[in-house]
């Protein structure tokens, strides 16, 4: 699942010269030319798609979509902007995040340093295999059947008829760091698998428990590895919008349920940036493309800067274990 | 007692045992899954058994007949012939990985070893842009765009005079749905397929350009089978994927329970469809409705058994890389 391709060093250790030979066969010559052609056509789209939404984000963004609630009303200059919206992906990719940084990191900390018994390891490894695998909306319907049941009462509010409704920002949170686990747990374990074996041993030396290993030396060193598996699994729960629509209900403005005042919203339903667009499409009940084109301007910035701003962030702080 | 043992520091034995555990909330999470999920499906699939995965009706006429079933349990109704749904996943999933693994295969080995350097630095973001790009803005660009290009353009008066007693062809089609989900899928395959060239061994590809084959011909016939597996993971890993769209699927397919015909020539491109995990969000709101939650599970159990078998053939097909030290 991991994108990033860091460069490496190239194949050959003198390049061959860069042209095409005068000699090469006919399909020689095609198969590169198809590779060219393949290589421009991805760059064409990645360009339209990001010129495309530069231009209907300028055009229909104004400054008061970001700060008025959203209104359902028939008349599109009646209802209102996106705030809620914005404020359920913050709250919701936070919460996915809070979920599944604990349980990534500490996974992949077993996996690398202890991974005993040896099966069992193979195990956990292919069951996130499986989990990052497993669509988000069969994760997201299997949330909302578990969270139905009366011991998680507490995470959503009760109908009438003794019900437990089963959506929510906790809920929907839970769920959402199932799809952040992998991203966290990969690059977490790449980086702990980076740094070398003399690191190890020099702490163990000293007298340091392997845990104490773990805490203080090795995963202070693996923060980069972290850090970037974070803002990859950040961008994917604010992307996502299967849970948002079955687990947190998509409605349009954040509706706290409950009596505690900083819990309501938790255990309230809302709607987030993914939902807002997918209602405001022609295939949702909204149909305001112009509010839909703006919010889904917002996200795509969102989404980008958390996978690329890391990066420049981090690139100049990669610990380096010459010695 | 247990306060004391919390505020001193960890014995390693303590320590193992505390993240073994919390590392294996997975393996327990996966299988409370496949059990809820599977047990919440079962009466769907008891009451029509194997003709479940059958053809015959009309799909959207028996979930509307299951939504509305009679309120005493031993009246549900929960007669469903899912062939058009399970048609229309595969029908996408195969035709969209079938592409993209096309796709990826080139624009990797452009990538790895034709590209200038600028090309390539430009490369490497575009990859990872178009991976990062939520479905949903896929689906706003599809169904706004595409779908209304497709249409206005490419659809003729005639073409859809031509199957109007049996569907009608509005732009929102197979076709579409297929060129977003290559384009949704291709990075997770390019991802995969660069990182298996790059790891090819040196002195292989040294050795063949010394025997006097060109870089093209190196590159296919070294490069391309060395990492014959990793195009077989990254294949499978795009299934899964693409298996599991939902909500993209859900804007620009048609929504419509129909089996497209290939005998219909260049019409089938143009015919609406609606997969499995597009149909699960399109009906969301009946989850209540007691028959038609189960049903509902029912497709959700489908995806779920069929991404299980996916990830271990994705685990399969990495094996004979571990060879080359390739990590994926």
């Amino acid at each position: 699942m991991a994108t990033a391709t860091p460069p490496s060093v190239p194949i050959h250790a003198t390049p061959p010269p860069r042209v095409v030979g005068v000699s090469w066969r006919r399909v020689d010559r095609v198969g590169v030319a198809l590779c060219w052609a393949a290589g421009l056509l991805l760059c064409a789209i990645a360009a339209a798609i990001v010129i495309f939404m530069l231009i209907q984000g300028l055009k229909y963004l104004k400054p008061s979509l970001l700060t008025s609630h959203p209104v359902s009303d028939t008349d599109q200059s009646k209802t209102g902007g996106f705030l809620d919206p914005l404020i359920g992906t913050l709250l919701l990719t936070v919460l996915g995040t809070l979920i599944a940084l604990p349980l990534g990191v500490v996974t992949a900390a077993w996996l690398t340093e202890y991974g005993r018994p040896a099966w069992f390891a193979r195990a956990v490894e292919s069951g996130i295999e499986i989990v990052a695998g497993t669509p988000s909306i069969v994760l997201a319907i299997f949330g909302l059947l578990i969270f139905q049941q009366h011991v998680f009462s507490f995470l959503s509010f009760t109908a009438q008829g003794n019900a437990v409704f089963g959506r929510s920002f906790l809920t929907a949170g839970s769920m959402m760091a199932l799809i952040a686990l992998p991203l966290i747990f990969g690059s977490t374990r790449e980086a702990l698998n980076a740094i070398p074996a003399h690191v190890r041993e020099a702490s163990y030396a000293l007298g340091k428990t392997k845990i104490a290993t773990i805490r203080r030396v090795l995963l202070p060193s693996a923060r980069t590895g972290i850090g970037t598996g974070t803002a990859l699994g950040m961008g994917r729960i604010a992307g996502d919008t299967a849970i948002v629509v079955i687990l947190l209900g998509a409605t349009l403005q954040l509706d706290p349920e409950g009596s505690i005042p900083a819990l309501r919203t938790l255990t309230g339903t809302g709607g987030t940036l993914t939902s807002y667009v997918y209602n405001n499409s022609p295939a949702g009940e909204g149909n305001a493309p112009q509010k839909a084109y703006a919010a889904a301007f917002v996200l795509l910035l969102m989404v980008l800067a958390l996978n690329f701003a890391i990066d420049a962030v981090a690139r100049g702080r990669r610990t380096r274990w010459s010695r | 007692m247990a306060l004391a043992g919390l505020t001193r520091p960890w014995t390693d034995r303590r320590a193992e045992r505390t993240l073994g555990a919390v590392a294996s909330i997975v393996l327990v999470l996966i299988a409370t899954m496949v059990v809820f999920v599977l047990a919440k499906a079962w009466p769907s699939f008891a009451h029509n058994g194997l003709r479940w995965f059958g053809g015959g009706g009309n799909v959207d006429d028996q979930l509307k007949a299951i939504f509305n079933s009679p309120a005493d349990p031993n009246k549900y109704i929960y007669t469903l012939h899912a062939w058009p749904l399970l048609y229309g996943t595969a029908l996408t999933t195969f035709l969209a990985v079938g592409a993209g693994l096309v796709f990826a295969t080139l624009a990797a080995i452009f990538i790895v070893e034709f590209a200038p350097p600028r090309a390539r630095a430009v490369l490497e973001p575009v990859v990872r842009l178009l991976a990062a790009v939520p479905s949903v803005i896929y689906g706003l660009i599809g169904i706004l765009v595409l779908v209304k290009f497709v249409g206005e353009h490419l659809i003729s008066e005639g073409r859809k005079a031509s199957v109007i007693y049996v569907i009608q062809l509005s732009g929102s089609s197979l076709l579409v749905a297929v060129v977003i989900l290559t384009v949704m899928i291709t990075p997770i395959m390019i991802a995969i397929i660069v990182d298996a060239l790059r790891s090819v061994p040196r002195g292989w590809v040294e050795g063949s350009a010394a025997l006097g084959a060109n870089r093209w011909r190196t590159m296919w016939t070294i490069s391309v089978r060395v990492a014959r597996p990793a195009i077989v993971a990254a294949a499978v890993l795009a299934t899964a994927r693409a298996l599991g769209e939902a909500i993209m699927l859900s804007m620009v397919s048609g929504s419509v329970g129909f089996a497209p015909n290939p005998l219909d020539g260049l019409t089938f491109f143009f015919e609406p469809t609606r997969p499995l995990a597009a149909t699960i969000v399109d009906n969301a709101e009946g989850l209540s409705v007691k028959p038609f939650g189960q049903t509902i599970y029912a497709f959700a159990a489908v995806l779920l058994v069929s991404s299980l078998f996916l990830s271990l053939g994705g685990w399969a097909a990495k094996q004979p890389l571990k060879r080359y030290a390739v990590r994926t």
